[in-house]
């Protein structure tokens, strides 16, 4: 099947091995001699490690190691290296891994961890960002200072509890603000929340005597684990070889390196036995990373006519007790955090501050979730404040060709366009009609104009948002988003493409496929390239550092784009040699050839070919002379043009491509129980161009649905001592079949991006953002209430439109 | 340990078992079949789910010697003879896959509706998979597979 190559719908290429659970993800590996690992976690939020006393567990029959992180001298991380492999003579969260046990069997590492004796000094914790900020906060990390990280580009502040401070300033925006006639200010928060992939960290390793390391692990990116694991152990990378089987789920929350230290060192104490470590549920949640909270201040100036001249933002992130991905965020939420607008000025501050709570990473949309639940309320805000509609006061200020960014960046045609998506979503959910049957005037409201001009936003007013009596309000409300990959500017891809003897093609990258159909696409892609059958694509499915070519990250919905332009790249490679050798073979030029299906032939005489099978492991002439040799193809794709930004004023380029999405929803709010229904809701998105038609609905529909449980239902919640309280999928919920929209309509916008494969570009995360405040949007838009913290929880939507009902 | 005797897709099994496995232990470390998922092993997340006499039961919940006797069927006997069942079929058609950790036990809870109930209507899909979570497809793709599943075999 050559046809619809690109764009059609081709079922994803893992799916018979997944549905009859052949798929081995790395907990279903069993190496011989095998041990078990266990964890050990602080009770403390924070606490001072004293000593600890490991002989009765050493002592345990069946153990072959215990280690602390007295034994551990290393740090670790991506972009901050702050994180031990163990607790470093401080617990700095509750369930901070602090000491690990190997043992023959899980259940005696599991005893000989009981066995383990901490003595310690509970000092204060610092549970609250804002805080960390004062200036007689305890510190989380006292020697930020001697801590590696890339300067400049990041800014820590030792002796303080700041690890990067993201800075950008854009015109003038103290000045713009006296020209505004109406300047709106609010204050937003967003709790941490876990990813949830339904797959727990799972890792296994060997070190082995001569001195090299083997790991079979559930990450997202190969070469991240093998180069950090590299630098932290001062090993070359040459010994260190890094498998990635199948996956789970991971969301962000397997990028960058998690366990896979430990398990190599405990492999190591162990006399170099292999070892397995599975972390619990519970560790997922209080162990493992999470998603950082946020607390963001935005102040908004406008003019009468609508047109936003100055916006000062405040982002102030909870990284929790470490930073190594983190700072990132803060970083590139920082050089995105106005949203898709035009504005002339514009100052922020983003902080990564530490917290003595479980530490946030990537995490599906990469901080963009977060500050657009902040950029998107405030947006209807204003626009109430204007008396405006949102759509039209959106209209009026979204960025579109000619416009810039607010790091400079000028937009193109090419780049994108948020003002379609936003177009659609307004169409599709009859934006401005009032909703069906049971409805209030939600939707009227939802048009502005029969607004009531002075209703401050927390109080129920006119008697015209739905009648309360009856119990249940329909409103629709409306958000857009952007986000670009964040990554190093010098981030590189490649892929190779190994021709078999029987003319198939071994498809070589290391961009995993956790679920999203990249291996799918991607094969499209090399189909279409190749001008061959789908089916003749061999994707290989195991990354495997020793055999598979580098690639940087899986994140960052970066790899349709980079993977795919190596991907054109090794395609192109390959076709050459081919033409190479068949023209040799045919006595004709090789631009006189052509290639399709697998055979190469002389476009004026397109008889004269040759079969791949009598080409690609090189061509035999009737006498026996051979010419060629295997067909093997090569390419690879760094980013280009993207520059570090400046840090004083955050000016830049730093993004390789924009997509653009709007999404809208129609919700019905129980007001005698806060819950939410959603109804409908539709999401557009500028993909540039669709590759694969399911599994891009796919990915929006998973991930809208992964958005409603960052709006709706999930949250870490603490005690005052900053034990996490929930750290179970019974008390922490994600949603449920029962949980899900009644229906979803994803649309999809296809303006070309002059650099993507085929003018693609990514589409992983952006579903999730922005769902939070549109159904915020809708809330207010039903009931006149205006909510600033997430989760949208029957609780806390029930004290909302109850003010006198006190929390009991 | 404790012998007990059953049946785990059709094949018999004759086994001694520890008294704290769990089935899923059992079937995962013991037989090696590994299509059965370990997602939270507290009964909170169906990945586990597997059919003990018809039932869809979490394996993580049930211990090994209460078993002895029962005739246990999992992913790995879905698809007989070697040939994908509908049900397999129309997750791979509808996009119901994405990462495939929940999948074999969201098929076997499915496996257990149309069991019972051949022609289900989309609030029972719903009941009947509801205590299986799903972090990436949105379920939307795994109720219309479901369905189709029932619409095929019944025909």
């Amino acid at each position: 099947m050559t046809e619809n190559l690109i764009g059609g719908s081709f079922p994803r290429i893992d799916g018979v091995e997944k549905v009859t659970g052949s798929a081995t993800y790395a907990a279903d590996m069993k190496l011989p001699g095998m041990l078990y690992a266990r964890l050990l976690t602080s009770p403390h939020a924070h606490a001072t490690i004293r000593g600890i006393n490991t002989e009765k567990a050493k002592a345990l029959y069946g153990v072959k190691a215990v280690l602390t992180g007295a034994d551990l001298p290393y740090r670790v991380g991506l972009y901050m290296v702050d994180k031990p492999i163990l607790a470093d003579g401080k617990a700095r969260y509750f369930g901070e891994p602090v000491a690990a046990v190997a043992a023959t069997s899980e259940e005696i590492a599991e005893e000989a961890v009981k066995l383990i004796e901490v003595d310690y000094e509970p000092l204060e914790p610092v549970l609250d960002a804002k805080k960390a900020l004062e200036a007689d906060a305890p510190l989380v990390h006292p020697d930020l200072d001697s801590y590696e990280c890339i300067r400049g580009v990041f800014c820590p502040k030792g002796g303080t509890n700041i690890a990067n401070h993201f800075r950008l300033k854009k015109g003038d925006a103290e000045e713009a603000f006296t020209r505004c006639d109406k300047i709106i200010e609010n204050e937003f928060y967003v709790p941490q929340v876990q990813h949830v992939p339904m797959e727990t960290h799972t890792s296994i390793a060997h070190w082995r005597p001569k001195g090299n390391i083997e790991i079979w692990t559930s990450a997202q990116s190969p070469f991240a684990v093998r180069h950090l694991l590299s630098v932290a152990l001062g090993m070359s990378q040459s010994m260190i070889r890094v498998v990635v089987p199948y996956l789970g789920g991971a969301f962000g929350g397997k990028a960058g390196i998690h366990l896979e230290p430990l398990v190599a060192l405990l492999s190591k104490a162990a006399g170099y036995r292999p070892v397995r470590i599975v972390a619990t549920r519970e560790q997922e949640f209080m162990t493992l990373p999470c998603r950082q909270g946020l607390h963001a201040r935005l102040k908004t100036g406008v003019n009468a006519e609508g047109r936003i001249l100055s916006q000062e933002i405040e982002y102030i992130w909870d990284a929790g007790a470490y930073a190594d991905y983190g700072v990132n965020i803060g970083r590139a939420s920082g050089y995105s955090g106005a949203g898709p607008y035009e504005i002339d000025n514009v100052k922020m501050d983003s902080l990564t501050v530490y917290t003595t709570k479980p530490f946030g990473t990537a995490y599906r949309g990469f901080g963009h979730v977060e500050l657009f639940w902040a950029v998107e309320s405030q947006m209807d805000m204003v626009a109430q404040e204007l008396k405006m509609d949102p759509v039209e006061f959106r209209m009026k200020n979204l960025l579109k060709p000619g416009a810039t960014t607010i790091t400079g960046e000028e937009i193109t045609e090419y780049t994108g366009s948020v003002r379609k998506c936003l177009e659609e979503v307004a169409k599709e959910i009859k934006w401005g009609e009032t909703c069906g049957e049971t409805c209030g005037d939600g939707g009227a409201r939802g048009r502005g104009e029969t607004a009531p001009a002075d209703a401050p936003s927390d109080v129920p007013s006119d008697g015209r948002h739905g009648s309360r009596s009856e119990g249940k309000v329909r409103a629709k409300g409306i958000a857009v988003l952007h986000k670009a990959p964040a990554m190093p500017p010098n981030t590189a891809s490649s892929a190779i493409m190994k021709f078999n003897e029987d003319a198939t093609v071994d498809l070589l990258v290391s961009g995993i496929d956790y679920g999203q159909g990249t291996a799918t696409s991607l094969s499209q892609i090399a189909a279409h390239e190749l001008k061959m059958p789908f089916e003749r694509i061999h994707f290989i499915w195991n990354k495997d550092t020793d055999f598979s070519p580098y690639d940087w990250q899986t994140v960052a919905s970066r790899f349709t784009v980079m993977g795919g332009l190596s991907i054109i790249k090794a395609a192109e490679d390959a076709t050459r040699q081919i033409k190479d050798v068949a023209a040799e073979a045919l006595n004709v030029k090789p631009d006189a050839l052509e290639v399709k299906d697998g055979v190469v032939f002389v476009k004026e005489d397109p008889l004269l070919a040759l079969d791949y099978t009598d080409v690609v492991m090189g061509y035999k002439f009737d006498n026996g002379n051979s010419i060629g040799g295997p067909v093997i193809g090569r390419g690879s794709y760094i980013a280009e043009g993207l520059t570090n930004l400046d840090p004083e004023t955050g000016q830049g380029l730093p993004a390789l491509n924009w997509t653009y999405g709007a999404h809208a929803v129609e919700i019905e709010v129980d007001t005698r129980t806060g819950d939410i229904e959603i109804l409908k809701l539709v999401s557009a998105f500028d993909v540039g161009k669709v590759i694969n038609e399911d599994l891009c609905r796919g990915q929006v529909i998973g991930g809208c649905v992964q958005g409603i449980g960052s709006a709706i239902h999930e949250q870490y919640i603490y005690d005052k001592a900053g034990r996490l309280l929930n750290p179970s999928l019974t008390d922490y919920k994600i949603p449920t079949v029962k949980d899900i929209p009644h229906e979803i309509m994803p649309i999809f916008v296809e303006t070309p991006h002059d650099k993507g494969p085929f003018g693609a570009r990514g589409v992983a995360e952006h579903p999730m953002i922005s769902v939070p405040p549109a159904i915020a949007n809708a809330i207010f838009n039903g009931t006149g209430v205006r909510i600033k913290e997430l989760p949208l929880s029957p609780e806390r939507v029930f004290l909302a439109l109850n003010p006198g009902r006190s929390k009991p | 340990m404790h012998l007990i005797n059953l049946t785990v897709n059709a094949e018999e099994v004759r086994i001694e078992v520890d008294d704290r496995w769990t089935l899923l232990y059992l079937l995962r470390e013991v037989l090696a079949l590994t299509g059965t998922k370990q997602g939270c092993g507290k009964g909170e997340c169906g990945a586990c789910t597997v059919l003990l006499a018809g039932r869809p039961v979490d394996s993580c919940l049930v211990l090994a010697r209460e078993v002895d006797g029962c005739d246990i069927r999992t992913i790995e006997g879905e698809a007989a003879g070697g040939e994908l069942s509908a049900l397999q079929q129309a997750f791979i058609d509808e996009g119901a896959i994405q990462c495939g950790f929940c999948t074999p036990g969201m098929i076997m809870s499915a496996r257990a509706l149309l069991m019972r109930n051949p022609h289900p209507t989309q609030e029972e899909v719903e009941e009947a998979i509801c205590g299986n979570l799903c972090r990436c497809t949105g379920y939307i793709p795994i109720v219309a597979a479901i369905l189709s599943a029932a619409r095929k075999e019944s025909s």
